[in-house]
């Protein structure tokens, strides 16, 4: 699917900037934005490893075990194909937990922890696993309580009441969570 | 709230260290194992970033985008959704930064207390970049069949753009 989406993307830019006289910059693009990705990986890898270093601290001591048996009635829940005590399970809260309070760059080292942990059970290596792609529903879902960038940039424009829109959030993403996970859920029961 | 924002991450390192050193955990050593395999880690998501920010980034060049919304403004002008907000929403799944920049411009043309200034703060804060979140996470552990998810993934971002329309309406008015 994600090759699909890849190659159309590349396909349409391409094909549309010869129609629309656009090849220069097409041109241009292709020579650089790799390197605006890798300037992305050097910025997120100081981050992902000092995260994946303090977590395995977190899962060497068990507190890892804990934060996941104090969030253990919903996840088993949401994933019951897991074991109770299946150490992705202490991952996904952690990065649950970090998406809510806003904390999107320590959650993508917890959640490709988890991921990790999931891959080491998983039969066929190559193809998704049920309770991956649940998780990936409520990574996607991104429940974030405090959106904290589109405060700053409200405060920023003069809005009278930058946090106004914290509650309308909140609603609209538990919504769009909810109806992934009823769609996930109803998929899962039709394939058994 | 900003404090509490500020707090959270030393206490949760506190939190974390304080604990190891209490359960007798040589917490250096630790940290050290888990640093390597973040390490590894980067190396397995290196080509799929790059693959990922190349693809989006060419196809936002294009002007593709603007090319499709010429076409579609016609329609959208019988209906109440704000011409200016379809760029963004089309966009959210694909590239956060995008969306945002986009976000910024409505700030600017519109102010952030206006209708589409409401709508796409809480656009930006009800979904996350779907399409980018399944290439990396998928992408980390060489999974290439990922069956139904970007479907699922998708049709959650879509109810997210109908109820931040709707609820936004409800809560502020047009």
């Amino acid at each position: 699917m994600v090759n699909i989406i890849w190659a159309s993307l590349i396909f349409i830019a391409i094909i549309y900037s010869f129609f629309t006289g656009n090849i220069e910059t097409i041109n241009n693009g292709i020579l650089t934005h790799a390197t605006s990705g890798m300037n992305l990986i050097i910025e997120m890898m100081p981050l992902i490893v000092l995260w994946t270093g303090i977590m395995k601290i977190a899962e060497n001591s068990g507190l890892l075990e804990i934060f996941s048996r104090i969030l253990n009635p919903l996840l088993s829940k949401l994933f019951p194909s897991l074991n109770k005590d299946h150490k992705a399970l202490g991952y996904i809260a952690s990065n649950i937990a970090a998406n809510m309070l806003g904390l999107g760059s320590a959650a993508t080292p917890f959640g490709l922890k988890a991921m990790e942990e999931l891959q080491k059970d998983n039969p066929k290596k190559d193809t998704a696993t049920e309770a991956m792609i649940t998780f990936l529903v409520l990574n996607t879902g991104g429940v974030t309580l405090i959106p904290t960038t589109v405060i700053a940039l409200r405060m920023m424009y003069g809005s009278s009441n930058p946090t106004e829109i914290i509650i309308t959030s909140i609603l609209a993403t538990t919504i769009s969570s909810f109806s992934g996970l009823m769609l996930d859920y109803m998929i899962r029961r039709k394939n058994r | 709230m900003n404090l509490l924002s500020k707090i959270i991450i030393p206490l949760f390192v506190l939190l974390i260290i304080f604990f190891g050193v209490k359960k007798k955990v040589n917490v250096y050593d630790s940290f050290l194992s888990g640093a390597k395999e973040g390490l590894v880690m980067v190396f397995h998501i290196a080509p799929t970033i790059i693959a990922m920010v190349f693809a989006v980034n060419i196809f936002l060049d294009s002007k593709f985008l603007e090319g499709v919304l010429g076409f579609l403004e016609p329609f959208l002008n019988n209906t109440n959704i704000p011409m200016d907000i379809i760029p963004m929403a089309l966009l959210r799944p694909i590239s956060g930064t995008a969306s945002l920049a986009i976000m910024n411009d409505i700030f600017i043309n519109f102010g952030p207390d206006s209708f589409v200034g409401r709508l796409a703060s809480t656009l930006q804060g009800c979904t996350d970049t779907t399409i980018y979140v399944l290439a990396l996470y998928f992408g980390s552990i060489k999974v290439t069949k990922t069956r139904y998810s970007l479907k699922v993934g998708l049709f959650a971002d879509l109810c997210g753009i109908i109820a931040a329309f709707v609820i936004t309406t409800i809560f502020f008015g047009q």
